[in-house]
């Protein structure tokens, strides 16, 4: 069981959340400006990488915020979680 | 008699040459596979199958070997059908007994809106000729004695579909049946053998770094299931996949207790027995992303209590073994089967937590898509620029719980 730090409810067990997938993925401001394969990359194309992760999760069963995580996907291990809005604290680009 | 001693090598594993006129990345079944009918079909024996690992090592030898092929959409009901068509003539074909065993597959349906659901796909399959009937819950009491059919259960039974093809297969044995077949056309099977880049010029695949050396061919196949996108990063693509542990369970061995496939898309898992006796047990993939090859617990807790909810006699059974694969999940729950933008660079992958059932079939229409550099007209629907298009072929439904 993983035990995730919710940035508003401090440290949870894993079945609390739902996981949302790849994080700091922005909607286009101006869908109809974009060719086709902008457009599909940005609804179905994923970075999905074996290693450091930027994530987004829920904290479905307790607070319902939306946060964002950086874990590993390698050895499943966070290394931080913060608000929307903030950027990671690693600092690394995402 | 030397008492087991002194068995002739399967395949030869010789060190790999300088140049191919095609190399296959990725050892299990698939790639196994399409390495075969590329030398068989299309004469194309100066070819290599290059893997990490150990044959079979990744999901090939970590599924639940549930094969059928009443998928709802024209384009997955030909695909799988001819996969289950090659299942049936494999073991002969290979001269290597798969144990393909035509058990026959239950998908039960709880609601009123599964039975529609359930109605809706039978049909389908039969316009498709894919063998499927709809069942009763009196006929289901019959046919598997120990299922809780009873209208007190939590989530009662309404009926089924069933598909008297479908069955299991042993996964091993597929991997080294393929293997051997190849190996005797002259395909060159290298394990231990990583893929750490894919060089290109103007364009073009031109050769790989490997833990073995580089190795110069014209023509790649990428086969790795949940590390596609490591693959497709080294030559600067993206696709449409997400990488998820999927994990399988196995109980001690047990008297003969079931004779078929259950599997549940609302209570959310699915059994069978082995012919060894243990029960082999799935459910759904942990949510998050990762390539760690195991899962979460909690997991483990959801897939007992569905099994337990429509086996309640099982409660008392213990549990031996647990294990996870990474299964490389597409949106619309349909594989890649695709050429990219890089010439001579192709992708076999997306097959996600059902791609076992399709090993045959999958081989031998990405053999096809190599050999011609064109796809079959089974696969041309499963390009990757489908994503683009937006002609997705939506098969959540008959793909339901991860099978
Ligand atoms: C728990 C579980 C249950 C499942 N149950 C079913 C089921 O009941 N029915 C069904 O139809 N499907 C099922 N599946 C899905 C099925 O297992 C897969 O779709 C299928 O086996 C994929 O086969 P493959 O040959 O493409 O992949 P794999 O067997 O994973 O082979 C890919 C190979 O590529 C190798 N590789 C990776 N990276 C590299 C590299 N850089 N260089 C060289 N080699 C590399 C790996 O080591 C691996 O051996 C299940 C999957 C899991 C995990
Ligand atoms: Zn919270």
């Amino acid at each position: 069981m993983l035990l995730i730090n919710c940035p508003y409810c401090g440290y949870r067990d894993e079945s609390e959340f739902h996981y949302e997938g790849e994080a700091h993925i922005v909607r286009p401001s101006d869908p109809d400006a974009l060719s086709d394969a902008e457009w599909g990359d940005y609804l179905f194309f994923r970075t999905n990488p074996k290693g450091w992760h930027k994530e987004l999760w829920l904290h479905s069963a307790g607070c319902r915020q939306y946060f964002n995580a950086e874990r590993n996907t390698v050895t499943y291990k966070f290394k931080s979680t913060y608000k929307i809005g903030e950027s990671a604290p690693s600092g690394e680009a995402s | 008699m030397s008492h087991h001693e002194n068995w002739p090598k399967a395949w030869r594993s010789p060190e790999p040459k300088k140049r191919y006129d095609a190399v296959i990345v990725g050892g299990g079944g698939h790639g196994l596979a399409s390495a075969y009918y590329l030398a068989k079909e299309h004469g194309m024996t100066n070819i290599a199958v290059l893997e990490k690992g150990w044959l079979g090592g990744g999901n090939t030898g970590r599924n639940t070997t549930i094969v059928r092929s009443n998928y709802l959409w024209d384009e997955a009901a030909h695909l799988y059908e001819k996969s289950v068509k090659l299942w049936e003539g494999l073991s002969q074909e290979l001269n290597y007994n798969v144990m393909f065993s035509q058990r026959g597959v239950y998908s039960l349906g709880h609601t009123l809106q599964d039975m529609r659901d359930i109605e809706r796909r039978v049909n389908a399959n039969r316009l498709n000729g894919v063998d499927s009937v709809v069942v009763s819950t009196e006929e289901l009491s019959k046919r598997i004695p120990y299922l809780n059919t009873s209208a007190d259960a939590r989530y009662p039974i309404l009926g089924a579909s069933f598909q008297a093809r479908g069955g299991t297969a042993r996964h091993d044995a597929v991997a080294w049946g393929f293997a051997r077949a190849a190996d005797a056309l002259g395909v060159d099977i290298i394990q231990n053998c990583e893929v750490t880049a894919i060089r290109r010029d103007q364009g073009r695949v031109t050769g790989l770094d490997t833990a073995k050396g580089y190795i110069e061919t014209p023509k790649v196949g990428v086969v790795v299931a949940g590390n596609s996108s490591v693959l497709a990063e080294m030559a600067g693509l993206r696709l449409p996949l997400e990488s998820h542990p999927l994990q399988a369970y196995v109980s001690e061995p047990i008297k003969p207790v079931l004779d078929t496939v259950v599997m549940s898309n609302a209570v959310h898992g699915y059994i069978s027995q082995s012919d060894k006796g243990d029960l082999v047990i799935g459910a759904g993939i942990d949510r998050y992303n990762g390539y760690g090859q195991r899962g979460s617990y909690s997991v483990i807790e959801h897939t007992m209590e569905a099994i337990l909810e429509m086996f309640p006699v099982f409660s008392r059974v213990r549990m031996n073994r647990q294990w996870g694969g990474i299964v490389d999940t597409c949106p619309d729950a349909c594989p890649l089967i695709s050429k990219t933008d890089v010439e001579g660079l192709y992708f076999n992958c997306g097959w996600g937590t059902g791609g076992f059932k399709a090993t045959p079939g999958s081989g031998w229409v990405f053999a096809h898509t190599l050999a011609n550099d064109q796809p079959h007209e089974l696969n041309a629907a499963f390009a990757i620029n489908r994503f683009i298009s937006g002609a997705l072929i939506d098969e959540h439904g008959a793909a339901g719980v991860a099978h």
